[in-house]
C-alpha cells in the first residue's frame, strides 16, 4: 500500500463525488458559524426555500461583535442588528447555537474545541480564516466565504480542489521564554506570508511533539498568516486526553481513539515540500511592520527599505525606520486576547510576567480570555486578580480588539504589543499600530512600557 | 451569478504585495447583512480621508481611472480575513476581472463564486499590463483563456470546471443538490 499522509487519508475519507485534480466534492463533518459571515447565507437559503440539511453537525457562536466591556450593554446598533439576525437565523433554521452571554460563547475556535465538536478525523469549516486552528487535532479545518458557507448549511458537502502538501518540521527544544508564537512568527519571517498558498501544511517534529493541545492551536491558528488555508498535526495522546471528557466527545471513547490511531502520516509518505526550521536558538519574535512576516528575533534591527510600495509604506505606516530595534518601540496598548492566544495556558504564562507588578504609566492593557469557559478557569484560579491587582483590564469574552468591530479598538497611533495574528494597516483601528507577539512578551512588555526579552526574566523568576 | 465570456474594459494598476481583506474593506463594514453596498467602502482607508473625502492620492481615485473595471496587482492578493465581502466590494464597485501575482486561497474561490475572474500572470506580464494606458480597452476571453492587448496576448489558467460554471453563471447549490444521491451514500456509510 502506498504511503500516505494524513491529509491524503483525511481527503479520500470524505470525497463524495468528483476526480482527482478537479474540484471535489468533500463532506463536512463539523460546520461552525458566527454573526459576521453567516446573515447572507441564511437568506440566501430563505430565498432558495431551502433548509439547513445537517443541524446537528451546525453549531453556532457570537464573537466579533460582542462587547468585552459591558456584554448585554451593546451600544452599537448595526452590531445589535447583526447579533439579533445571527439568533433569529439560527432559532429558525433549528441551529444549536451559544446564546450572547451564555456559559460556552467565545470565539468561534475555541468554543469548537471546548465543546469537544472538534476531533480527529473531521473535516471542519467556518467562515473564518483561522479555522485552520483546529487542525491541531488531525483534521482538515478550513476557512470559507459566504458563498460556501450557504452551500454547507444546504448540502453539508463543499467543492475544493485538493491543495498541494507541505511538511514543515520544527526541530529542536526551545530555550525558556520562546513559544509556539514565536515558532509561527519565525516561519512566517523566514519564509514569508504566501509562502503556504496552495498548500494545506503539516506541523510535525519533536518542537510540535512537545507542545501542549492549546500551544499547537497557536500554530495552527496562523497557517493562513502563512498563505496556507489548511494547518495541522497527527493527532497523538495529548490530543485524546484533550477531547477526552468534554460535552461533545464520542460516546463511545475507546473506540474513536482506536479509529484515530490509523489518522497519522506515514513515516515514507511523500509531501511536495519539506522546511525545517530549528527552534533550539529561537528568541522571542516581535513584528514591526504591516503583515505577520514583518517579524524578526528580538535584539535584531529592522531591515532595509527594499522597495517603496511594500517596504517604505509599511515603515511610512508604522512611524519607524531601518536599523531601529523592537525594544525602540513607545508601547501605549498591549493586548492579549484573540483565537491565536487567549486560552487558558496563555492567560497563565502571561500572569507569571505580571504577578506582583504594575503597568507602565501612561499604558493601556487589557486581558479578553478567548471564551467564557476560559474566563472561568481563570477566575478559579486568581488570574483575573492577578492582572486586575497590576493596572489590566479584565474583560469578558470574545475577539475584542484583533479586529476592532466591537468598541474595543487601538487608538489612532498608538503602538500595541498584540498576541492576535494580524498586524495589518488599520486592523486593530483606524492607523493603530499593531506588533504581533507571545502572551509573555506582551505581557513584560505592558510592565516595562516597552519590548523587553523575556528570556531573561524567566531565567530570573520561573 | 452573473455570466462572464468575453468582456472588455480598462486597467488601474495597484500594485503593492499582498493586498490583505482587511484593506480591500475594512472590518466596519461587516456589520451588514446584506451583500449590496459595499462598493462605496472598497479600499476605504485608501481611499478617503475624512468622511468619504477622495484621497486624491489614491490611484481609484485618478480622473483617468474612474471607469476601470480590470483591477492589476502584485503577489498575495485577498491575504488574510476569509470575508467574501471583499469579493462583494471588487464587483460592487463595478470590477469584473483582478490580474494579480497569486491569491490567496480563500479570496480565488470567493471571487470565483461572485462571477469575478481572479487571473493569474507572472510579475514580467503584469508590469506590461500595469503600464498600459487609462484608456486602453483590453479583452478578457475567457472560452479561449485569453487577455488581449496592444502588448501583447497572454494566456492565462484557470480550472475548467470553474470555467464552465462562470461562462453559463451557474449557482454551484443547485449543481450540487444533483448528487443527492451520493450524499446520501455517502452519510449512510459514516454514520
Amino acid at each position: 500500500m502506498t504511503a500516505k499522509t494524513i491529509f491524503d487519508k483525511l481527503w479520500e475519507q470524505h470525497i463524495v463525488a468528483g476526480n482527482e485534480g478537479e474540484p471535489q466534492l468533500l463532506y463536512i463533518d463539523l460546520h461552525v458559524i458566527h454573526e459576521v459571515t453567516s446573515p447572507q447565507a441564511f437568506q440566501g437559503l430563505r430565498d432558495a426555500g431551502r433548509r439547513v440539511r445537517r443541524v446537528d453537525l451546525t453549531y453556532g457562536t457570537l464573537d466579533h461583535n460582542v462587547p468585552t466591556k459591558d456584554i448585554f450593554n451593546i451600544q452599537d446598533l448595526i452590531s445589535k442588528k447583526q447579533i439579533d439576525t445571527f439568533t433569529k437565523n439560527v432559532k429558525e433554521f433549528g441551529v444549536p447555537a451559544e446564546t450572547h452571554g451564555g456559559k460556552g460563547q467565545g470565539i468561534v475556535h475555541m468554543v469548537a474545541p471546548e465543546s469537544g465538536r472538534t476531533q480527529p478525523g473531521k473535516t471542519i469549516v467556518c467562515g473564518d480564516s483561522h479555522t485552520a486552528t483546529n487542525g491541531a487535532f488531525g483534521a482538515i479545518a478550513f476557512g470559507i466565504g459566504t458563498s460556501e458557507v450557504e452551500h454547507v448549511l444546504a448540502t453539508q458537502t463543499l467543492w475544493q480542489v485538493k491543495p498541494k502538501r507541505m511538511k514543515i518540521e520544527f526541530i529542536g527544544h526551545p530555550q525558556k521564554g520562546v513559544y509556539s508564537k514565536d515558532f509561527i512568527l519565525a516561519l512566517i519571517a523566514k519564509y514569508g506570508v504566501d509562502a503556504g498558498v496552495g498548500y494545506a501544511v503539516e506541523y510535525t517534529g519533536e518542537a510540535i511533539d512537545d507542545l501542549t493541545m492549546e500551544e499547537r492551536m497557536t500554530i495552527c491558528n496562523m497557517s493562513i498568516e502563512f498563505g496556507a488555508k489548511i494547518g495541522l498535526m497527527n493527532p497523538d495522546e495529548k490530543t485524546y486526553d484533550y477531547v477526552k471528557g468534554r460535552d461533545h466527545a464520542p460516546k463511545d471513547f475507546d473506540k474513536a481513539v482506536s479509529n484515530w490511531k490509523n489518522l497519522v502520516s506515514d513515516p515514507d509518505a511523500i509531501y511536495d515540500k519539506v522546511l525545517t526550521l530549528d527552534v533550539s536558538q529561537l528568541k522571542p519574535m516581535v513584528t514591526w511592520g504591516t503583515n505577520p512576516g514583518m517579524g524578526l528575533e528580538f535584539g535584531e534591527t529592522f531591515p532595509e527599505i527594499k522597495d517603496n510600495i511594500n517596504y517604505e509604506r509599511a515603515y511610512n505606516y508604522m512611524d519607524l525606520k531601518p536599523g531601529q530595534v523592537a525594544s525602540d518601540i513607545e508601547l501605549g496598548y498591549v493586548f492579549i486576547g484573540s483565537c491565536t492566544n487567549a486560552r487558558l495556558g496563555d492567560l497563565q504564562e502571561a500572569a507569571k510576567f505580571v504577578k506582583g507588578k504594575h503597568v507602565a504609566d501612561g499604558l493601556t492593557a487589557i486581558v479578553v480570555p478567548g471564551s467564557r469557559p476560559v474566563k472561568t478557569a481563570a477566575e478559579a484560579e486568581g488570574l483575573d486578580k492577578i492582572f486586575i491587582d497590576a493596572g489590566f483590564e479584565w474583560r469578558e469574552p470574545g475577539c475584542s480588539a484583533c479586529l476592532g468591530m466591537n468598541p474595543d479598538q487601538i487608538p489612532e497611533y498608538v503602538h500595541c504589543a498584540s498576541t492576535s495574528n494580524r498586524n495589518f494597516e488599520g486592523r486593530q483601528g483606524h492607523n493603530a499600530r499593531t506588533h504581533l507577539c507571545s502572551p509573555a512578551m506582551a505581557a513584560a512588555a505592558a510592565i516595562a512600557g516597552k519590548f523587553v526579552d523575556v528570556r531573561h526574566l524567566v531565567t530570573d523568576q520561573f | 451569478m452573473e455570466k462572464f465570456t468575453v468582456y472588455k474594459g480598462t486597467t488601474v494598476p495597484l500594485m503593492n504585495d499582498n493586498i490583505d481583506t482587511d484593506q480591500i474593506i475594512p472590518k466596519q463594514f461587516l456589520k451588514s447583512i446584506d451583500k449590496k453596498g459595499f462598493g462605496k467602502n472598497l479600499f476605504y482607508e485608501w481611499r478617503y480621508q475624512k468622511d468619504y473625502d477622495e484621497n486624491p492620492d489614491f490611484i481609484l481615485n485618478y480622473p483617468e481611472y474612474q471607469t476601470a473595471s480590470l483591477l492589476i496587482s502584485g503577489d498575495n492578493f485577498g491575504s488574510g480575513s476569509s470575508r467574501e465581502h471583499a469579493a462583494w466590494a471588487l464587483s460592487d464597485y463595478g470590477f469584473r476581472a483582478i490580474i494579480a501575482g497569486s491569491y490567496s486561497d480563500i479570496f480565488y474561490n470567493n471571487s470565483l463564486k461572485n462571477g469575478l475572474l481572479p487571473i493569474t500572470q507572472p510579475r514580467n506580464i503584469l508590469e506590461q499590463l500595469a503600464g498600459l494606458s487609462s484608456q486602453e480597452q483590453i479583452s478578457i476571453d475567457l472560452p479561449h483563456q485569453l487577455i488581449q492587448t496592444s502588448v501583447g496576448e497572454f494566456h492565462f489558467d484557470i480550472d475548467p470546471i470553474w470555467k464552465d460554471k462562470l461562462i453559463n453563471g451557474l449557482d454551484d447549490i443547485g449543481i450540487t443538490l444533483q448528487y443527492e444521491k451520493e450524499i446520501q451514500q455517502y452519510e449512510q456509510q459514516h454514520q
